[in-house]
């Protein structure tokens, strides 16, 4: 079965939001993203606005894709943690309950072992948050009843082709 | 799997371009991030080899305008047509809203083209999709070619169900804006009923 639709609302991102603030501060990260499996930017947190969060999202979900197939070629199910080490930056990616992905940039003002200790933590908290979320997709509230898109019209689409 | 995040009002959706290499698919993408307005789009990513020809994928997202109050975002991406990248092929389809079946029109990629069609229908399968439920459309690229095979016989071989089809010629951009939209409106159709 493929992935449901995902619908967050703004309860949902702020607890999202919540946790990823917090992470920041504790792992002392420059930045927190949390990224859909798919590529979709979900949450952002720390010093690192303006950068393109949409390419690091769909990157960044690419690689997870990509080391999870290696992963099945040697037998594994997932690799669910990564980190790639730069000369100023790095990045340290993890893979949570199989659907989001959590990264974290950190520079010399932290170290590998705070984050991957506070990451846990944040982790589970987020995985508590995204099985809310699912559990109301699961019961109809998320699956998009009374959403505004049952009511869209073809003529509301044709428009955004008009301009 | 569409995405919809009421906190900021947006709805993003993904697109993929299939199709055998070489059919035109990235150049698609390229005819659409050169021509759109550089507020409605990002960085188009081309993840390729050293010749150019797509190693992983291509991405290029891209804003239509509102909906209901809803910002409509669409995350293109292109897979790797050549036949030994198709662990690639099934990642990118994760996920996938909508799809654009690119056909090569050159009568020798006839074989190519129904290959790549039924690996489509096979990788789309093992992510729990149906080709003939999902929304696709097919592009008839390079038509202007003077080898392009004859178009009632690529109808034929390609799309026996009739869905949306165009042809195009897409380094000069004929038919790859209105490929984009047919796929598009199929896919906020397909929203429309699951939200019902």
């Amino acid at each position: 079965m493929h992935d449901t639709q995902l619908v967050m609302y703004d309860e949902d991102f702020r607890k999202i939001l919540a946790v990823t603030q917090r992470l920041v501060k504790d792992a002392n990260a420059k930045g927190v993203f949390v990224v859909d499996r798919n590529g979709q930017l979900i949450g952002e947190a720390g010093e690192m606005r303006g950068i393109d969060t949409t390419s690091l999202a769909s990157l960044t979900a690419g690689c997870i894709a990509a080391t999870g197939g290696l992963a099945k070629i040697v037998g594994e199910d997932e690799f669910p943690v990564h980190f790639h080490q730069g000369q100023r930056d790095n990045l340290h990616i993890t893979l949570i309950a199989g659907r989001i992905i959590l990264v974290v940039v950190f520079d010399e003002r932290s170290s590998l072992g705070l984050v991957r200790l506070r990451v846990k933590k944040a982790g589970a908290q987020l995985a508590r948050v995204f099985e809310e979320i699912q559990k109301k997709s699961d019961q109809g509230q998320g699956r998009g009843a009374g959403t505004p898109f049952a009511e869209i019209t073809d003529e509301d689409i044709d428009n955004l082709f008009s301009v | 799997m569409s995405f919809i995040n009421y906190s900021s009002r947006e709805i993003n959706c993904k697109i993929v371009y299939y199709g055998p290499g070489l059919c035109g698919k990235t150049t698609n993408l390229q005819y659409i991030y050169n021509k759109t307005n550089p507020d409605l789009k990002g960085k188009m990513i081309s993840l390729a080899t050293e010749t150019e020809r797509t190693l992983f994928f291509d991405f290029l997202p891209l804003a239509l305008g509102q909906i209901r109050g809803f910002k409509t975002r669409f995350h293109l991406y292109t897979v790797p047509g050549q036949v030994f990248y198709d662990a690639s092929r099934k990642l990118i389809l994760k996920g996938v809203d909508g799809v654009v079946f690119v056909a090569d029109s050159q009568v020798e990629r006839m074989e190519a083209n129904i290959e790549s069609l039924e690996n489509l229908r096979q990788n789309l399968g093992e992510q729990g999709y149906d080709l003939d439920k999902i929304s696709c459309v097919v592009q008839y690229n390079k038509r202007d070619l003077p080898n392009a095979a004859d178009l009632d016989e690529m109808k034929r071989l390609l799309n026996p169900k009739a869905i949306p089809d165009f042809e195009a010629c897409a380094t000069h951009g004929k038919g790859v804006f209105e490929t984009l939209k047919a796929v598009a409106r199929g896919v906020l159709r397909d929203l429309k009923q699951m939200s019902r």
